[in-house]
């Protein structure tokens, strides 16, 4: 079922007003924060709701912040010269990954844009729990309407002291600078970003250490989808029972959905976690236009899988996508009918992938190439549908070899991933 | 500092806190084949020839840098590993010339590899010669990418930042800055990269050109012209 949890304010208020914020429950979430006096059971509750990463990993927010928050100081103080003075007497810091580039995905554009003051809000109260006093939003680099309402957004809580000196109390500084991204998609890997914001090539780093205990400047850092915190206020204030009301058991609250592609309706749709696939599809998203058929949905973006047109009734749950082999990743559903071209969809793919590698590790390095040269070779000459003998067995080896190799030996997400889609298309015969 | 106690295939051993995989399955008396390790630099985990199998891990680690942790079972040869490894080599043959490279040519031997499955038709590695220096020369179409010389050269000792990494992806290489030759370049003409390199894509000037038959009296007539044109004394 749709169900507008974090969402409620998208369209409601004028984002580019505090009060008008403040006048629909704003900033009451880090008052509590700000006014308890003892500040662990927020974490515990945090853990306790459930809530995890929204950007793909699916890792316990709660847990992620906990970790955060014990992690030992690994800097001596005073912190070496090469950390920019404004940021070395901050003991972690908090990040907000809003570089949303994963293809097919646009929810963390429209909460930025519609409702910037639940992200800065958000961010405070981590800020707050883990004794950061810098946070950093890094911002995808095409989002310039949302950069105008954060930029705007971020003066005027500093001007009614919600950002600064002294929060809500005399002994509470913090505040936000924003990044913008310069377009590539692995800046949105979290240690491709840190090195990205301190001025480095975008290039993901060899996990562990994680960014829990050496994050930005090697210091713990707790960075989080947008989603994720447009989670936080919410759990808050309610607490995990009220948020554990919403979703399954396993996977509860809410989860944009971003639909796009061959539907009626695409767009961003917040469901209840547990969802039908189908309901998604069919009713929110007004189904297919007349006289079309479902061909594939892809599901989790370019590092998700296909699926099959039977498996539309999966429950769009953590659970249940894991049974069957695929993930919620970041929430992107593609949805394709009989008129896509399956092949020049996985080409796509590929050259999605090959263009997108930083280059660092080998298997990814050379790996992303070889996939998409042995696809044009595949189907070099050849129109819309193959038959199966028209690829030969060797080939296909090599692809998966290839594929498996990615997965098994790169260094980050982007080569683990880069050909599972592609590989599941071969495996339910999306394409044969 | 305590100690920590891991099994790698099978065995069960005791090693001081912070060592590596690597370091811990050598004191072992184990093979782990590694590319861009180099003792001295740090690690900066990119080859991926040194993966191994960590259980319950969901991808292999690299040897080289992932430190050992209490109660770890790590397989340094499994399967998995091995699939990994010649596939690892089999790319690294199919992109780049290994012809100067005898230590990594005997691991994908080893293990099997077999670049040619990957046809004729792909992209490789290519780059003209940088030959403008009188000391070393740059081959980068040998260049396996593993970094070594940008670490030599920059905050692993010699602190001059001459050479970097440039582009992405494929097209990923070692550059100058603003690819100025080499005597624009901040570069000393230390011979730390030169030193480090493991794939014959920097290699002394002199060497590179007895192997490609110049005599040294030509050569000498050579550099000598060119280190007048570069004074700018050629009268
Ligand atoms: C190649 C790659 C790209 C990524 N891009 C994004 C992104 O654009 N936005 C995002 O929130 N997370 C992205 N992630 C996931 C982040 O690395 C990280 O898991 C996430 O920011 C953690 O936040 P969460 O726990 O709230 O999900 C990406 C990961 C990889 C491997
Ligand atoms: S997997 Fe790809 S993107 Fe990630 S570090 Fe390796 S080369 Fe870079
Ligand atoms: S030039 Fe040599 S040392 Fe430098 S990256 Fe290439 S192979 Fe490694
Ligand atoms: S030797 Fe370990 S990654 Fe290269």
């Amino acid at each position: 079922m749709e169900l507008k949890l974090i969402t409620a304010n998208l369209g409601k208020i004028n984002p580019s007003s505090i009060d008008d914020y403040l006048a629909h429950g704003g900033y009451r979430a880090l008052q509590r924060v700000c006014d308890a006096t003892e500040t662990v059971s927020f974490t515990h509750d945090l853990k306790a709701a459930g809530l995890v990463g929204r950007g793909g990993a699916a890792f316990s927010t709660g847990l992620k912040r906990e970790m955060a928050i014990r992690a030992e100081p690994t800097h001596p103080y005073p912190a070496p010269e090469w950390i920019p003075e404004r940021y070395r007497y901050s003991s972690s810091f908090v990040v907000c990954n809003a570089d949303e580039s994963e293809p097919g995905t646009f929810k963390d554009r429209l909460l930025l844009e519609g409702d910037p003051f639940c992200i800065i809000e958000a961010m405070t109260i981590t800020a707050f729990l883990a004794c950061a006093t810098v946070g950093f939003i890094y911002l995808r680099g095409e989002y310039p309407l949302a950069y105008e309402r954060l930029t705007h957004a971020l003066r005027v809580a500093r001007e009614r002291g919600y950002l600064g000196k002294r929060i809500l109390r005399d002994d509470f500084a913090f505040d936000i600078e924003i990044r913008r991204g310069a377009g590539a998609y692995i800046c949105g890997e979290e240690t491709a970003l840190f090195e990205s914001i301190e001025g480095k090539r975008g290039e993901p780093r060899a996990k562990p250490p994680f960014p829990t205990d050496k994050g930005l400047f090697q210091r713990p850092t707790i960075i989080n989808n947008v989603e994720t915190f447009a989670n936080i206020p919410f759990i808050t204030l309610e607490g995990a029972q009220a948020y554990r009301r919403y979703g399954t058991k396993q996977s509860p609250g809410t989860r944009i959905v971003c639909v796009s592609g061959a539907a009626q309706k695409p767009g961003a749709y917040e469901i209840e976690m547990g969802t039908p696939l189908r309901y998604v599809i069919e009713e929110l998203a007004g189904g297919l236009k007349p006289e079309r058929t479902l061909q594939a949905i892809l599901i989790g973006g370019a590092a998700g899988v296909f699926l099959k047109p039977d498996e539309i009734d999966v429950p769009l749950a953590f659970e249940s996508l894991d049974a069957i082999g695929a993930t919620f990743g970041s929430g992107a559903i593609v949805v394709l009918d009989d008129t896509a071209k399956m092949w020049g969809v996985l080409l796509r793919l590929a050259r999605f992938f090959r263009n997108e590698s930083c280059g660092k590790c080998l298997p990814c390095q050379i790996g992303t190439q070889r996939q998409l040269e042995i696809l044009e070779r595949m189907t070099q000459g050849r129109s819309r549908k193959l038959e199966q003998t028209d690829i030969s067995p060797e080939e296909l080896r090599l692809l998966r070899d290839t594929g498996a190799v990615m997965r098994d030996a790169s260094l980050c997400g982007l080569g683990q991933t880069a050909s599972n889609a592609i590989l599941s298309a071969f495996d339910k015969k999306l394409i044969l | 500092m305590s100690d920590v106690t891991l099994t790698i295939d099978g065995q069960l051993t005791i090693v001081p806190q912070g060592a590596t995989i690597l370091q811990a399955a050598r004191r072992l008396d184990k093979q782990i084949p590694t590319v861009c390790y180099h003792p001295h630099f740090t690690p900066p985990s990119l080859c991926r020839v040194c993966v191994v199998e960590v259980e319950n891990a969901r991808v292999l680690a690299p040897a080289c840098s992932r430190i050992v942790e209490n109660g770890m079972r790590v397989q340094t040869d499994s399967a998995r590993v091995q699939r990994a490894r010649k596939g690892l080599l089999e790319m690294l043959d199919s992109a780049v010339d290994l012809s100067d490279a005898p230590e990594i040519q005997a691991y994908a031997n080893a293990y099997g590899a077999e670049p040619a499955r990957y046809g004729a038709q792909i992209k490789r590695r290519a780059f003209p010669l940088f030959d403008d220096n009188p000391f070393y020369i740059r081959d980068y179409t040998k260049c396996i990418m593993c970094w070594r010389c940008v670490q030599a050269c920059g905050e692993d000792a010699q602190y001059t930042f001459a050479i970097h990494r440039a582009g992405r992806g494929f097209d990923a290489h070692i550059a100058t800055f603003e690819n100025v030759p080499l005597p624009e370049s901040t570069c000393v003409y230390c011979g730390n990269c030169v030193q480090a390199c493991p794939s014959g894509a920097l290699k002394p000037r002199r060497e590179y050109w007895l192997e490609h038959g110049l005599d040294l009296k030509e050569l000498a007539r050579v550099s000598q012209l060119e280190r007048r044109e570069k004074s700018g004394d050629a009268k």
